[in-house]
């Protein structure tokens, strides 16, 4: 039930925006089945399938608006839905910065539904578990690891034309592998659309791998190194980026894109030339929904920073109108390209620097500068002559992304990450001159 | 912490601050008033209960126990002169949680008729039946004492969710028109309500209806200096509290005066947010902090937080044990380092304590969510680690015989599992103001209000940042400073702890959204303390330029 098609899903918006007596009215059917499991110290947890469908319908008076939701779609259920938004709508306040419905949308079509990961068991979750452990069994080191897996689908529809359907599977895995004696510590994840080509024992294996070889960390002294940050470790900082990111804060003055004087920093040269920031809904490596969550407005391919060129920043449409510039939505991905280097290739061609596995506890210290703070963890070693030479123990850094993107030396082959139920493609970046400020005793 | 935020299972409310906010909140959309009605009645629930406990006994469970919860929040969001979003919702469903072949299961429904709630039941049985295969050894549950039927309350005087929305938003508008008036560019204020009312029921005998109120209230004022492209920030000093409206009522009495104003059991926001604007403002002019050596002068405010993160979450016996390795960490302070009865966490002036039972707080309740008593425990005393954080199926781990009571679910879908109690820092036996403190110290820096925070996974390593800095030298403050951050490391950090004022500084403050598990749950969580001394902390300038 959870998984609607196409037509089914129209059948329904189409009934309960029938029920509308507002002025306007939206409707947005979703629906999921996660499933998971969790195991740690080499033994199984917890495990569990949710399952959740439901009708969010808006209706509109001017500019107010109300929303009601509900999870049975009878006759009577969905009048009763969109009468009670019409009553929450009546009540509300007056939004002076509501925009009008948007008309019908042309979305991209997107094939990000992976047959094997709709079909997924419980026995093949328990199996990726098992394969994981076996994996840390066979290094004599503990494993604690999480799989979860989706199934999604979303229709939007709304009294002015609108509709769309999109259907969706995804897979993210994490593990980490710590050595009996507490003194090593690897992490690695794999974030998939078809789980068909997710190797938990494979992904394990480099975690624990990475926890045999970071025992007996060496203490370094902080300061600036030549870093490379595997994707992961890049990812965490420049969501923060990406976040922060938006026309209408930096018009206001209060955001590291905002202009001296006034304005943003649209069409500067802020960052080393060969950063190149997009999304694109129809990526094949990161298929994503094709509409904005906010307003259902289309997403297709968008620059945001082009050989190192702020070219676009997300804006609403209310901010749009009052600016006179062009609405743009927020991203349901996020693609940062690279090169085609591997990690190793990075390695070898690299004097003296710091390999960086996973950043950790990243938080915001000065929104001016984008100033961030997080600490290295599970898996950081010392580079010398194009070799691993030692791990290092963990450190604290004090760096901005928009420094560190100024600061590349080279950038390798991108991958898949996971960002939170959000995916991205990102490289590992070689960067010099990287603020480690503190060192830790964390393993 | 709360690192990862999932953006499926999250209230999305667009419209506030850079990019909107996740709320970390189940629910249904409903009017206000539907958040007043009364809900089920506790005979409808126990005979609910009853239901679940016998079906899941007679399919073969151990032990059984039962969360009928309705959940409630309210959140008005406003910025400047408008109301941003204002969100209702409602959640009611029940939890089942189960022992079967020595192995929990468990399984929730929001479909609780006799034969949909027994359903439930059964799968839960079923669950656990089949992690069974999985499981090393049986769990192992500290026995607790049937309480037979009883009631608990948060001691609110005025439920807020009683006041209506439009005296909410008039008061709003008056804060955000105080902030304007005294110089702010922006303003974003916001109060979020909760009220947990659960009904839990258990095979040991206890039927236990708990009424949990929560409040907060957050505001964030902004100036900006646009001739050098600059901006300037400060956050309101409300706490999250676990009490009615009547805690923005603002008493006088609640009130101390000193830098700033700040606030004890009450809180003048209108007042607040004139002081923000003000102080924002000056933030542009203030001096940027030499890095070096200070000693700490840290208002509770602050040192709330950093309470929190080293020393409440690595004393959680879930971390320790690994149970968490993959997501919020492991935790420095080991079983052996327990175990030892030697391990000088702190000075000898340092005394902290767990509590669940702390008036005002936010884990305040009468029972946790497996039916357990709560109580008040210490956790250092006198510098030395003496106890953990545990729940029912962990005390063994630890020889002991009896559950600490801090069991919690978000929500009757969630499992729960162990969270952190209250943990809070004693105060100073002897007379001692933040004012004596401050004229103690030669070269220091006093601060207030939880900045940016972020410690590493066992936590060690740790840096904050705060509100407002004053630097003080020779026992006089000389004036407003920024750019400040202090590093450093746990056990360092807390045998540093030179001294703690009396009680009549001790104040709670709190988190609202705390993370923990995977999939991730939040929990709310206080921590007391009087402003505190530490010597010689490592303060870095957090000021960079970009191009």
């Amino acid at each position: 039930m959870a998984i609607l098609s196409r037509s089914e899903a129209k059948q329904i918006l189409d009934k309960v925006l029938k029920y509308s007596k507002a002025e306007a009215a939206s409707a947005q059917l979703s629906g999921s089945e996660t499933g998971n499991i969790r195991y740690a110290r080499n033994s199984v947890s917890t495990s569990g399938i949710v399952n959740d469908i439901e009708l969010v319908v808006e209706a509109r008076f001017g500019k107010k608006s109300g929303i009601a939701t509900i999870n049975e779609f009878s006759d009577a259920a969905l009048e009763k839905v969109m009468r009670r938004a019409e009553e929450l709508a009546k009540l509300s306040p007056d939004n002076p910065e509501s925009m009008p419905l948007l008309g019908a949308q042309k979305y991209l079509p997107v094939n990000a539904f992976a047959k094997s990961t709709a079909e997924i068991t419980p026995d093949q979750r328990a199996k990726a578990a098992a394969d994981s452990i076996a994996a840390a069994k066979k290094q004599k080191v503990v494993a604690a690891g999480f799989l979860e897996d989706t199934r999604t689908f979303a229709a939007v529809a709304n009294t002015e034309g609108l509709f769309g359907y999109h259907a969706s599977t995804s897979a993210n895995f994490t593990v980490t592998m710590r050595t009996e004696n507490g003194q090593g510590s690897g992490w690695a994840q794999s974030d998939v659309t078809d789980f068909a080509t997710m190797d938990t024992g494979a992904t394990s294996r480099i975690a624990a791998q990475k926890a045999v070889e970071s025992q007996q960390a060496r203490a370094l002294e902080p300061g600036k190194y030549t870093v490379i940050l595997e994707p992961s470790a890049v990812s965490g900082l420049l969501g923060f980026m990406m976040w922060s990111a938006d026309a209408r804060t930096a018009d206001e003055g209060r955001s590291f894109m905002s202009k001296k004087g006034g304005g943003n920093r649209i069409g500067e040269k802020m960052f080393d030339k060969r950063v190149h920031l997009y999304s694109d809904p129809t990526d094949p490596n990161v298929p994503a929904q094709p509409w904005s969550d906010e307003d259902h407005m289309a997403l297709s391919r968008i620059d945001w920073i082009k050989n190192g060129v702020v070219r676009n920043l997300p804006r609403s449409r209310y901010w749009a109108q009052k600016t006179k510039a062009e609405p743009v939505p927020r991203p349901s991905n996020l693609i940062m390209a690279g090169g085609d280097k591997s990690t190793e290739q990075l390695i070898k061609e690299t004097r003296r620097g710091v390999l960086v596995t996973r950043t950790w506890y990243i938080r915001m210290v000065d929104p001016q500068s984008l100033l961030l703070t997080g600490l290295t963890r599970d898996g950081t070693f010392y580079i010398e002559n194009g070799k691993i030479k030692y791990p290092i123990k963990n450190f604290r850094f004090n760096e901005s992304p928009v420094i560190m993107l100024n600061n590349i030396e080279d950038m390798g082959r991108p991958q898949r990450v996971g960002m939170g139920g959000f995916s991205a493609m990102i490289p590992a970046l070689k960067v010099r001159d990287f603020t480690f400020s503190s060192l830790s005793d964390a393993v | 912490m709360d690192t990862r935020i999932d953006r499926r299972r999250f209230l999305k409310i667009a419209g506030v601050g850079a990019s909107g906010i996740l709320l970390p909140v189940y629910g249904t959309p409903v009017t206000a008033a539907q958040l007043t009605n009364e809900g089920m009645d506790a005979r409808s629930k126990k005979a609910l209960a009853d239901v679940v406990l016998n079906t899941a006994r007679k399919a073969g469970a151990s032990y059984t126990d039962v969360r009928i919860g309705r959940y409630l929040n309210q959140f008005v969001i406003t910025r400047e002169t408008r109301v941003e979003n204002i969100v209702n919702t409602e959640s009611f469903g029940a939890g089942i949680r189960v022992i079967a072949d020595g192995t929990w299961g468990f399984a929730a429904t929001n479909d609780l008729t006799p034969d949909g709630i027994a359903k439930a039941a059964r799968q839960a049985v079923a669950v656990a039946r089949a992690n069974a295969k999985y499981q090393k050894e049986p769990v192992q549950l500290a026995p607790v004492k049937g309480v037979g039927e009883v009631s608990w309350q948060t001691p609110i005087e005025k439920n807020a969710f009683e006041v209506p929305i439009s005296e909410k938003v008039d008061f709003l508008m008056e804060v955000n028109n105080a902030a304007m008036v005294a110089g702010a560019d922006f303003i974003n204020s916001t109060l979020y309500l909760v009220n947990e009312q659960k009904y839990f029921a258990s095979s040991d005998g206890s039927y236990i209806d708990q009424d949990v109120h929560r409040l907060w209230a957050p505001m964030t004022v902004t100036a900006v200096d646009k001739k050098s492209g600059t901006f300037k920030t400060r956050n309101g000093f409300s706490d999250p509290v676990g009490r009615g409206y009547e805690y923005l009522d603002g008493r006088e009495a609640d009130k101390i005066h000193g830098q700033t104003v700040l606030y004890r059991n009450s809180y003048d926001m209108i007042e607040d947010a004139r002081l923000a604007a003000q102080q924002a403002r000056a933030k542009h002019g203030a001096k940027s902090i030499k890095p070096g050596q200070y000693d700490l002068v840290l208002d509770p405010s602050h040192l709330m937080l950093t309470i929190h993160e080293s020393v409440g979450h690595p004393l959680e016996l879930d971390r320790v044990l690994g149970y968490e390795a993959n997501y919020a960490g492991t935790s420095f302070a080991t079983l052996d380092k327990w175990r030892s009865g030697k391990f000088q966490y702190g000075s000898d002036k340092v005394n902290i304590f767990a509590d669940k039972t702390q008036p005002g707080s936010l884990g305040a309740v009468g029972y946790d969510d497996e039916g357990v008593k709560t109580k008040r425990w210490d956790l250092i005393k006198n510098g030395i680690l003496v106890n953990y954080q545990a729940i029912r199926d962990q005390v063994h781990m630890l020889d002991q015989k009896e559950s600490h009571g801090c069991c919690y679910a978000d929500s009757w879908s969630s499992v729960q599992f162990q969270r952190m109690p209250n943990v809070s820092l004693a105060p100073g036996e002897k007379k001692y103001s933040p004012k004596d403190m401050i004229r103690d110290v030669e070269k220091g820096i006093y601060i207030i209000g939880r900045g940016s925070y972020s410690i590493d996974q066992q936590r060690y390593n740790f840096q904050f940042g705060g509100q407002l800095f004053y630097e003080i030298k020779n026992g006089e403050i000389v004036g407003q400073v920024e750019d400040v951050a202090y590093q450093s490391n746990t056990q360092e950090f807390w045998n540093a702890c030179s001294a703690i004022c009396d009680s009549s500084d001790y104040r709670l403050g709190g988190t609202f959204f705390d993370g923990k598990g995977q999939p991730s749950q939040v929990s709310a969580v206080s921590h007391g303390c009087s402003t505190a001394r530490f010597d010689k902390v490592n303060v870095i300038n957090t000021k960079r330029r970009i191009s």
